[in-house]
This record gives structure tokens, C-alpha cells and sequence, in this order.
């Protein structure tokens, strides 16, 4: 599967009889052991492996949960206490489920700003960057499926509006909320698949992140000056060069991970989802948890007929901020990966982190709240959204025909050898 | 390559923007309190928590439920921590329907779950507008809003105690009067509904339950029935006991999901310090 050979020679009758049959020792060497990775990689380069950490934690976790847990609107509530209360260990593997769904969005943001800025998904890593897009639409189905099994208040009405996103689509939009609520209003049919789905779309994940690994050891890792490599002494292997540098990230990563777990357990969540799921009040602020903020900000900012119905448009703003992402490598097809070597790409990428980041915030508020003079929050995170879609869609395009980068080093040993301490 | 300065950068680019936002947010300020078990090394105040359990159930429990708790829990490690004599015997003064029972109902056990009211929910919510919620977990279904950026300090604070502080404060948020210059959502003079009661921290000021508490009305007793000192018997004093109770009940493992994060964090650090000197080992001889 991997491009570059393995270096396997095994001595042993058994692992020679096992090789020539099923040559899973050549792969498993080849692939975490042997891999050459680029020796300039910087710390967000460790995303991939926190990330993997965070996922089978997730599993791990989710699956103990799992057999406490019962999907029925008169026993969820309830149930996922019963986990806090009574079983053992409980509080603790319910508290590193739920911060590990922000922990896991912390990571994949990061990785996926990373790939922004070093240009990851140029070629000849496109698919590569695709899949990537892939699991993190996975991970935001199964974060939203997994927020509504408590059966909290915040839980239902997440499930009520987001469910209601698919209505506004024509013709189809009607079947399809009928067939995500399993009925006509969000009930026990809607609770029970959602549990359902919550289980099975974390296994899809896994063999996407498979390919998504797959993908990555074809032409290998990027690396901070986005140079290929050109040599063998561009790399090192992968173990233990590499491996004992992700550890010691995934260490570093699980510090904030175990302060939120067992000093805040509650405190990135809503504390409406303690109270149990009533379908006769209407929260005063419904709010979707921080990481679906920025894009429940850009469903929201239309709210205006153009051609369209202000709620279609809407959610065709809210799909094409991630579709848009698939088409990122034809977008962007400046010859130069980094950004480390595009002067005036840097300014436009640090402007569209920065708007994220409002648009984070803009999803937090209410829609009438008064930014400036009279203007909104509806009105002023409209620019925010004509600035998600401009980076992509003029910008990128203008900066890939226009920008004239800065001289590229010829290799990485090159590069490297620039920055050493004089000493060496 | 990216620098930690730019990150900064953007950082405060951000939070220039969102600032002058926050500065319009406000609502009714509500008083942060002292708790024990705040902070990293919070733990319960096992008197406290006896304390509150005898306001809950001498004052609250005659109108609120607390379906999820159960007898057996007062005489858990981290909680009021009652001797199992005393749940025994306090377990035996309620009476729980028990269709297995020759009666039809028994003695309730240290087993069984608080008993609730003993009022119908149709009889309270006549009484009040609607039924009184259940405590079980009300500490933690209740906040109190701090304006931008306060609210940032409160990840490195842990703050969680934002349930118990709107509690107390709503708890002796009481005026007999509405006050003067009280304006509706529209701007109005505040009209206050009938049968509603006019709390300053209460959402819409309009309240269904009457102020619980009066200075003196419970009575409180050292373990040796000595008296004890007047300043404690007061309502400003119940509302924190309560306040404490109910978060216990709602966070009944906190003590040991504390000091269990302590030994984590401790492991990590020293974890992490050792991967940082291996790493850097491996890494001494490579350019990079």
C-alpha cells in the first residue's frame, strides 16, 4: 500500500511461513516503523496522531457508555445520570466523552488550519485532503447525533431546528425530515436512530481515517516548506523519530483534556441539557455546542430572499461552507505549498483564522443583539460569511494567478542546514 | 512556518472585534460566593451538606421532588455522609408505594429514592402556575451569565459553581415591593402579575414561589444539642446550605472525581516531562 519499499528480512521459519502468506509484519514495518518522514516537521504536525488518540478514546469510551445507556425518551434522561451516579468510574468516562467530543474538535480544527496554511491539499495530496473533509462531515454528524442522547433540553431542540435545516430543500426536503425524526415531531423513533447511527458512524470514521492514512504514506507527509522531499537525507524514519515526538504531543494534548474532565466537566456544555427534554418549552437561546458555531452562524446570517427563500439560501450557505472544501485544491493552485513563502496568502489566511473565530462568537449571540450603532449581529456576521466564501472563491483564485512568492529553498536538508545552531 | 506572535496576532484581532459587543451585555449581577468544593481542590463541607439537607427537607421537599436521589446516598463517602443507623431510621419515617406489599405501600428502605412530595403535580401546579421543578440535578441546570471577557478566566478558574451562585442569589433575591424605577422587557413600569412573587434575579422578576426562607425558621443543632450562634440561623445562611446540598446532590462524586484529576494531572506533567527528555534525546543528533 505504501509507495516505498520495506526493509523486512525476516529470519524466523515462523514470520517467513506467516510473510508468504499474509505479510502483515511487512506492513505493519513498513508503515509505522520504516516510513520516511520529512525531519523538518513542526509540532502542528502532530495533529494526525492526537487526532487518532482522540478517536479511539471516543470508541472506548462511547462503547462502556453504551451498555449503561438506554435510547427511550422516559429513561435517557435518567439513564446517562444512573452512568454519573451509580456505575463505577462513571462521572469519569461520561465526562471524557462529552469534553472528548470538544477536545476531538479542538484537534481537527487545528489540523485542518494546518493543511490551510502549508497547503496539504495541493497536489499531489488531493484525495488525501478530500477524505479529510470526509471525516470531519462524519465527525459532525456523529457529535450532533451523540449531543441529542442525553435527552436534555438542549439535546431535543438541537435535534428540532437541525432536523428542520433539511425541510427547506425542495421536493425531497419534507421525506427526508420525516425520515431522520422517524415521524412527523422529534420523538422516541427519532431518539432510537440517532443512538443508532451514533454508534455505527464512528466505525465509518475509523476506515476513512484508514484511507485518509493510506492516502498520506502514497506521496508521503508535507512538511513546513513544502518543498519535497528529495533525498533520503530529507527524512527519518518514522519510529522512533517520529512516534516518540506524537506521544509526547498526545501527553501535552491530554493535560487540558484531564483539567476539563475532573475540574470543569460541565463547563464547554450547556447547562440546559440538565434539564430533561420538554417539547412544550422552548428554550429562550438554543444554541448548538461551540464547535458547530461557526457554521450554525452562516445558516443564520441569510436571512434575506434572493431568487430563493431566505431559509433555502440559508442552508445552501451552511453545505456550501464545507462543500466549498472539497474543491479547495482546484481553488487554490498557486505552484507554492507553504505559506511560510507567500507574503501577501499569509495576511489573507491570519484574516479568514481571525473570522472564523468571530464567526464562532457571532453563532454564540443572539441574532438582535447590537454590535455597532444600530447594526446587528445578523448584519455584521453577513460580512463575515461574503469573507468564508470570498477567501475561497475570489481570493485564492486571484493570489494562485497573481502572488509572487518568495525564493523556495531547494530542499529540505537545505532549509534545515539554514536554521541550524552554528555550533553543529 | 507559523510564529506564536501571529497567532497572537489574530488572537487579539479577534477579541478586538468581539469587545466592544461585550460591553453591551448585561443582566441582573448576581454575587459570586465562597463555596468549599470550588476550585481544584474543592471538597464538600460534610456539616454544610447536613445542614442543607435539613433545610431541603424541612423546607423545600414539601413542594420539589429529587427523583434521583436516594436515601442510601446520604450515608455515601463525600456527602452528608450520615451513619447508616441514622438512614435506616430517617428512611422509616417515609412511606413508599410498594405494590409487593401487603398493603400496598411499606416503610421506605435506605434503598429506596426520596419519596417526593406527596402532593399531586395537579395540586401544585394550582397552587404555584406550574409544578415546582425537580432539585436533582437543579445545581447544575442553572448559570449565572459573566460578560466578555470575564467568562474566559473561568476555563483556568474552573469555574463550575455558577449553578449554586444563581441559586443563593435568587434564594434571598426576594422584595416585598417591586422596586421603584423597574421598567418590563418593553420599558414599561413593572406591573407584577398576580399570584407571583418579585425576585430581582429571577428571569422576568415574576416568580411563582413564595421567598422560602425566614431568619430562624429552621432550627439548626449541634451534634451534642448544644445552640448554635444566631448568625448561622439566618436565610442568607439557609440559602447556601441548600445551595451546597442540592450541588452534592446533582455532583454527588465530586470529592473523589477531584482528587482522582489531581493524581492524573500529577502522572501527565511528569509523563509529559519524561517524553519531552526522550524526544529531545532521540532528536539531539538530527538536523532539523
Amino acid at each position: 500500500m505504501s509507495a516505498h519499499e520495506s526493509n523486512y528480512n525476516p529470519t524466523n521459519p515462523v514470520e517467513k511461513w506467516l510473510d508468504e502468506r499474509l505479510p502483515l509484519v511487512r506492513f505493519a514495518k513498513a508503515t509505522i516503523i520504516d516510513f520516511p518522514t520529512p525531519k523538518n516537521l513542526n509540532y502542528w504536525w502532530t495533529g494526525g496522531a492526537i487526532l487518532t488518540f482522540m478517536l479511539a478514546v471516543q470508541i472506548v469510551t462511547g462503547i462502556i457508555l453504551a451498555m449503561h445507556y438506554t435510547p427511550h425518551i422516559s429513561m435517557a434522561f435518567d439513564s446517562v445520570e444512573h452512568i454519573r451516579r451509580d456505575v463505577n468510574g462513571g462521572r469519569m468516562i461520561q465526562a471524557t466523552h462529552a469534553v472528548g467530543a470538544s477536545m476531538f474538535f479542538l484537534a481537527v480544527y487545528l489540523h485542518i488550519f494546518r493543511g490551510l496554511y502549508f497547503g496539504s491539499y495541493k497536489a499531489p495530496r488531493e484525495i488525501l485532503w478530500i477524505l479529510g473533509v470526509i471525516i470531519f462531515v462524519l465527525m459532525m454528524g456523529t457529535a450532533f447525533f451523540g449531543y441529542v442522547l442525553p435527552w436534555g433540553q438542549m439535546s431535543f431542540w438541537a435535534a428540532q431546528v437541525i432536523t428542520n435545516i433539511f425541510a427547506a430543500i425542495p421536493i425531497v426536503g419534507e421525506p427526508i425530515l420525516h425520515l431522520l425524526r422517524g415521524g412527523f415531531a422529534v420523538d422516541n423513533p427519532t431518539l432510537n436512530r440517532f443512538f443508532s447511527l451514533h454508534y455505527l458512524l464512528p466505525f465509518i470514521i475509523a476506515a476513512v481515517v484508514g484511507l485518509h492514512i493510506w492516502a498520506l504514506h502514497v506521496p508521503g507527509n508535507n512538511n513546513p516548506i513544502g518543498v519535497e522531499v528529495k533525498s533520503n537525507r530529507d527524512t527519518v524514519p518514522f519510529h522512533p523519530f517520529y512516534t516518540m515526538k506524537d506521544l509526547f504531543a498526545i501527553v501535552v494534548f491530554c493535560i487540558p483534556f484531564a483539567w476539563f474532565v475532573f475540574f470543569a466537566p460541565d463547563i464547554l456544555g450547556h447547562p440546559d441539557n440538565y434539564i430533561e427534554a420538554n417539547p412544550l418549552v422552548t428554550p429562550p437561546h438554543i444554541v448548538p455546542e461551540w464547535y458547530f458555531l461557526p457554521f450554525y452562524a452562516i445558516l443564520r446570517a441569510i436571512d434575506f430572499n434572493f431568487i430563493l427563500d431566505s431559509k433555502l439560501l440559508g442552508v445552501i450557505a451552511f453545505g456550501g461552507s464545507i462543500v466549498i472544501l472539497f474543491f479547495l485544491p482546484w481553488l487554490d493552485t498557486h505552484k507554492v505549498r507553504s505559506g511560510t513563502f507567500r507574503p501577501t496568502f499569509k495576511w489573507f489566511y491570519w484574516v479568514f483564522v481571525a473570522n472564523f473565530v468571530l464567526l464562532t462568537w457571532y453563532g454564540a449571540q443572539a441574532a438582535d443583539m447590537k454590535i455597532i450603532g444600530g447594526l446587528t449581529v445578523a448584519d455584521t456576521s453577513k460580512l463575515s460569511v461574503a469573507y468564508y466564501f470570498g477567501y475561497f472563491l475570489i481570493i485564492l483564485p486571484l493570489l494562485s494567478r497573481f502572488e509572487k512568492p518568495k525564493p523556495l529553498p531547494n530542499s529540505i536538508s537545505e532549509s534545515v542546514l539554514k536554521h541550524a545552531p552554528a555550533t553543529n | 512556518m507559523i510564529k506564536i506572535s501571529t497567532i497572537f496576532a489574530a488572537g487579539l484581532l479577534a477579541v478586538g472585534l468581539a469587545l466592544p459587543v461585550a460591553a453591551a451585555e448585561q443582566g441582573a449581577h448576581i454575587e459570586k460566593q465562597h463555596w468549599s468544593f470550588a476550585g481544584l481542590f474543592g471538597k464538600y463541607d460534610q456539616n454544610q451538606l447536613q445542614r442543607g439537607f435539613q433545610v431541603f427537607r424541612e423546607v423545600c421537599a414539601s413542594c420539589h421532588s429529587a427523583r434521583l436521589l436516594s436515601f442510601r446516598n446520604l450515608e455515601q463517602p463525600g456527602g452528608p455522609e450520615f451513619s447508616e443507623a441514622q438512614v435506616k431510621a430517617l428512611a422509616a419515617e417515609y412511606t413508599v408505594v410498594d405494590p409487593e406489599a401487603p398493603e400496598g405501600s411499606r416503610k421506605a428502605l435506605p434503598s429506596d429514592a426520596w419519596p417526593g412530595t406527596g402532593q399531586s403535580d395537579a395540586d401544585l401546579a394550582a397552587a404555584f402556575g406550574l409544578v415546582p421543578p425537580d432539585l436533582s440535578v437543579i445545581a447544575k441546570a442553572r448559570k449565572v451569565n459573566d460578560a466578555f471577557p470575564n467568562w474566559v478566566f473561568n476555563y483556568f478558574t474552573t469555574y463550575s459553581e455558577g449553578g449554586v451562585d444563581y441559586m443563593h442569589a435568587l434564594l434571598v433575591g426576594y422584595e416585598e415591593e417591586v422596586p421603584a424605577g423597574t421598567v418590563d422587557s418593553q420599558g414599561q413600569p413593572y406591573v407584577l402579575p398576580d399570584g407571583k412573587f418579585f425576585n430581582e434575579v429571577f428571569p422576568g422578576h415574576a416568580i411563582g414561589m413564595p421567598p422560602p426562607f425566614s431568619d430562624g425558621q429552621v432550627a439548626y443543632a449541634n451534634a451534642d444539642g448544644s445552640d448554635v450562634p444566631a448568625e448561622m440561623l439566618t436565610a442568607d445562611q439557609y440559602s447556601k446550605d441548600v445551595s451546597a446540598f442540592l450541588m452534592w446532590v446533582a455532583e454527588p462524586h465530586l470529592n473523589e472525581h477531584k482528587s482522582a484529576g489531581f493524581r492524573v494531572l500529577t502522572f501527565l506533567l511528569l509523563f509529559a516531562a519524561l517524553m519531552w527528555f526522550v524526544k529531545q534525546r532521540l532528536w539531539r543528533k538530527v538536523e532539523h
